[in-house]
């Protein structure tokens, strides 16, 4: 077995570890785990030299199609819901990005960002249908017919996130090796030599961006079940902000670079959010030029050890 | 592969026409590929043999004319139609995903030949891992293979892309100047193992040439381009002998 | 009907005069730096905050209230000369030469500071300072009320757009200016500073976005969420226009305020929209805006 997989295995026990040894972790966990899938989603993009300002918006749109599930049509499934979000952000994601990805650098950075405050200011101001500024409850959602007590269930939904995450993380690991990932990374240095090799770096980029909002609409739908409310606020541009940074953060030259960074910004949150709540996003600002300066190849890049990540260096 | 007595035409540029600001880079060019056939293009600077290339490959849209692949009209196509139909390029300056290894750079045209649209199986298989190294040593390029394409010399850069292009089997190999930024050493060995790779795999070619040697010994045809025009064309015997040619092209080259 | 829609226009057409602003300053740093500051709205915010603060500062002092109008734009140049050359020396100029993805992250990574600092030194309740629109009163012509803070707007508009026009024609910085946008490697071969002009450009930039802040307080209340909303829709219109093309971002401005009116006269709750659903289209018919052209690179 190689160290990578040792390394991970333990890494992997430590966490489900956590949460039974201290309970107070577990919800933020969850939160983290949740939010590590918004931020693969990001950093997948980030992969082909691409960064979406507005990512939210799927992260919002998953929330919100639990949500509407749950106060509208009266389904709390789990399973039901969380396809649902995949369904509708993935397809949210085709339809916007068959427009968006044929932009590149600044241009689909701010389109994304246009996107995404228009929909948050749709989801603001439609009160009959989202709840305007007070948003939407989520009851606490079952499993096919059991329907656990809150206590319960938040203990189920984090191992649920867990198991989700290594499957998340396998599929993704597979795809980065795959024919059509590794298209994706060549977007970022040679668009024209992969257009010349016959391949639509257009279909390549929305595949990849379609997929990129599932997982942000997966990672939504899971904190809409943890905490159990959804806000116009999932979908505002400083939650982008910090799904960038999270991918940053975290590194994007392998999958578990956003879970990681999830991590360990969910864990400074909890700890800081007692001092400084007022000033998050600043934090979130100046830990985001802090990782572009001192560690460009984030968290992922550290634990690999300088000369690997050279050869990685994306940004 | 030799000739059939009835050349067959492959690519077919008919007047082709456009035009940067004032400057006529193309002006009613026309110009026949041949099945199996080697065209150079030969010309001062700046007289429009890229430009060519850019149309016959679908980068750039002519305001006038025809491009006809096997019959088909491709002008109009996008870079990656005209690629899938039959037209692999080399670049005057290489084209490499620069943060790829060199086998990696190889794997992934070999895919997009073979089948790209594939996400859950890894591109690093035996079979493309195989092909790829048989072309790598082809051009002398293995010890390179585990090195990222933006670290290599410009020479084997060059080399390298040269090797993308041929790894799409396509009908037709253009090449923009495969041997600049190669030491003229080399060139020979270069070119023999290019040209003879082609001819063994029935491939047409056409390929830009400042040597006038490489020239002479691997064109079957030579056309002369001077400012957007054809001012010569014919075997590179009769061509290069001819005064205007000495003067316009070899002066400069 | 003209006599609902006609006032309707000045609102528009006052509101695009403001944004016009802010467009052109992002779209004039843009073309010089070639770096698209996505912080450019915060500067806008900025500005309206410190030309609100020091407006309802005069007017407690009990100073003469004219005096309001010269601090909007004495707020919008010390804005300019706080903001300016400070972000472009430091986190811009790192960023040349490191790629777009770098800038993009840097310049948003400000914007997340720059919007919660105002937060903590502004507070996050509304500042409401309308002097100068209430000094100078309404005007009727022909049945019709205008308020002539707004027709001041616009000619304030019109005025800076022909004004740029003389100022990189007629003098030597505007024509400095013109030639590093024309071509950066040539000009830094013939020997310009190209860094002062950066520094000077992105300085130029800020001081039109906080100008747009600063004019536009008296129309309106100064609350959190502003920068955002203007960043985008600055850059909306900038996009519609042609990245980088000036005389695009007016007529860009122009047709974005029209959309406004059709839309709050026949569709109200589309009205916060229309400007991207205007850009949208735009960019679907031509990718690059209405005066933008496609980058062709030479292979
Ligand atoms: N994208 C473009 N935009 C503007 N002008 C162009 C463009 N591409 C080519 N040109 C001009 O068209 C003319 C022909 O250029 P082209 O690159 O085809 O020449 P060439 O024969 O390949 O020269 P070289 O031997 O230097 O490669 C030149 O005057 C060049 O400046
Ligand atoms: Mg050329």
């Amino acid at each position: 077995m190689s160290k990578r997989m040792l390394a991970l295995i333990a890494a992997v026990l430590v966490l489900a570890a956590l949460p039974v040894v201290f309970p107070f972790t577990r919800f933020m966990l969850t939160l983290a785990i949740a939010k590590g899938f918004a931020a693969l989603g990001v950093a997948l993009l980030l992969r082909a030299g691409l960064i979406s300002l507005g990512h939210a918006m799927y992260f919002g749109l998953g929330a919100y199609a639990v949500a509407f599930l749950s106060a509208k049509a009266g389904i709390s499934d789990f399973f039901v819901g969380l396809i649902a979000a995949a369904v509708v952000s993935g397809v949210a994601g085709l339809i916007f990005g068959a427009f968006l990805v044929r932009y590149r650098a600044i241009f689909f950075a701010m389109l994304n960002l246009a996107v995404s405050m228009v929909l948050y200011s749709l989801f603001s101001k439609l009160y009959g249908l989202t709840g305007g500024t007070d948003g939407l409850r989520v009851g606490v959602p079952s499993f096919l017919g059991w329907e656990p007590a809150r206590q319960t269930f938040e203990g189920v939904l984090f191992f649920a996130c867990l198991i989700l995450m290594l499957g998340a993380g396998w599929l993704g690991h597979r795809y980065l090796q795959s024919p059509m990932g590794q298209a994706l990374s060549a977007i970022h240095t040679n668009e024209l030599r992969l257009e010349y090799l016959g391949v639509s770096a257009w279909a390549t980029l929305l595949s990849a961006y379609s997929v990129s909002a599932m997982l942000a609409g997966i990672g939504g739908a899971l904190t809409a079940m943890a905490v159990g409310h959804v806000l116009p606020e999932y979908l505002y541009w400083t939650q982008s902000g910090h799904l960038v940074l999270t991918a940053v953060l975290g590194g994007f030259s392998a999958v578990a670079g956003p879970f990681i960074g999830s991590i360990t910004l969910e864990g400074i949150h909890t700890l800081a959010v007692g001092y400084a709540a007022e000033a998050w996003n600043l934090i979130v600002g100046a830990a985001l030029l802090g990782v572009i300066f001192f560690l460009p190849n984030g968290i992922v890049g550290l634990l690999r050890g300088r000369r690997a990540a050279k050869a990685e260096e994306v940004l | 592969m030799t000739q059939s007595n009835t050349p067959s035409a492959l690519l077919e540029a008919r007047d082709l026409e456009i035009a940067f600001g004032g400057v006529k880079a193309a002006d009613g060019v026309s110009l026949t590929v041949n099945e199996g056939e080697f065209v150079a293009i030969i010309g001062p600077n700046g007289s429009g043999k890229t430009t060519f290339l850019n149309i016959c490959t679908g980068y750039l849209k002519p305001t006038r004319g025809t491009v006809r692949l096997a019959g088909r009209d491709i002008a109009r196509l996008q870079p990656r139609a005209i690629a899938r139909q039959g037209i692999a390029r080399a670049f005057q300056i290489p084209q490499l995903f620069t943060d790829h290894t060199l086998i990696d750079n190889l794997m992934l045209s070999i895919a997009a030949r073979r089948g790209i649209w594939q996400a859950l199986t890894p591109l690093d298989r035996p079979a493309y891992r195989d092909e790829a190294m048989d072309l790598l040593q082809l051009l002398g390029l293995e010890k390179h293979a585990h090195t990222l394409t933006g670290t290599l010399p410009e020479g084997q850069r060059k080399l390298a892309d040269i090797t993308l292009a041929f790894a799409l089997n396509p009908k037709l190999l253009v090449l923009d100047e495969p041997t600049s930024g190669v030491s003229s050493i080399e060139r020979f060995e270069i070119m023999e193992t290019l040209m003879h790779a082609a001819r063994q795999r029935g491939l047409s070619a056409l390929f830009v040439e400042h040597d006038m040697d490489i020239v002479e010994k691997y064109a079957d045809r030579v056309v002369v381009w001077s400012s957007g025009t054809i001012m010569a064309e014919g075997s590179p015997a009769e061509v290069l002998k001819d005064p205007r040619v000495l003067e316009s092209v070899v002066g400069v080259a | 009907m003209v006599s609902t829609l006609i006032p309707l226009f000045v609102d528009a057409l006052a509101n695009a005069a403001i944004i016009f602003f802010v467009a052109f300053g992002l779209t004039l740093a843009f073309s010089v730096l070639r770096v698209l500051n996505v912080a450019h709205g915060s500067l806008y915010s900025i500005g309206a905050y410190v030309a609100a603060s020091f407006g309802l500062w005069i007017i407690s002092a009990g100073l003469n209230p004219w005096l309001t109008f010269p601090a909007l734009l004495l707020s919008a140049a010390f804005v300019a000369a706080l903001f300016g050359p400070l972000i472009e020396m430091t986190l811009v100029r790192w960023t040349y030469g490191r790629g777009e993805a770098v800038q993009i992250l840097v310049t948003f990574a400000l914007f997340l500071i720059l919007e919660d600092l105002q937060r903590l030194v502004f507070g996050v309740s509304s500042l409401y300072a309308d002097t100068p629109m209430a000094l100078l009163g309404i005007s009727e012509i022909g049945g019709i009320i205008y308020l002539n803070y707004q027709l001041l707007l616009i000619a304030i508009a019109a005025v800076a757009l022909f004004g740029t026009r003389l100022f990189i024609r007629h003098t030597r910085t505007g024509r400095l200016l013109a030639v590093v946008v024309a071509d950066r490697e040539v000009s830094e071969a013939m020997g310009i500073n190209t860094r002062r002009i950066f520094t000077l450009a992105f300085t130029l930039g800020v001081f039109l976005a906080a100008l747009g802040g600063a004019m536009a307080t008296p129309t309106m209340g100064v609350a959190p969420g502003l920068g955002a909303d203007t960043m985008v829709l600055a850059f909306a219109v900038a996009a519609i226009g042609g990245l980088g093309q000036i005389e695009g971002a007016a007529l860009a401005a122009i047709i974005v305020a029209l959309v406004r009116v059709l839309a709050i006269y026949y569709v109200p709750e589309l009205d916060a929209v229309a400007p991207y659903i205007v850009m949208l289209l735009v960019l679907l018919v031509r990718p690059y805006g209405l005066f933008g052209k496609p980058p062709v690179r030479r292979i």
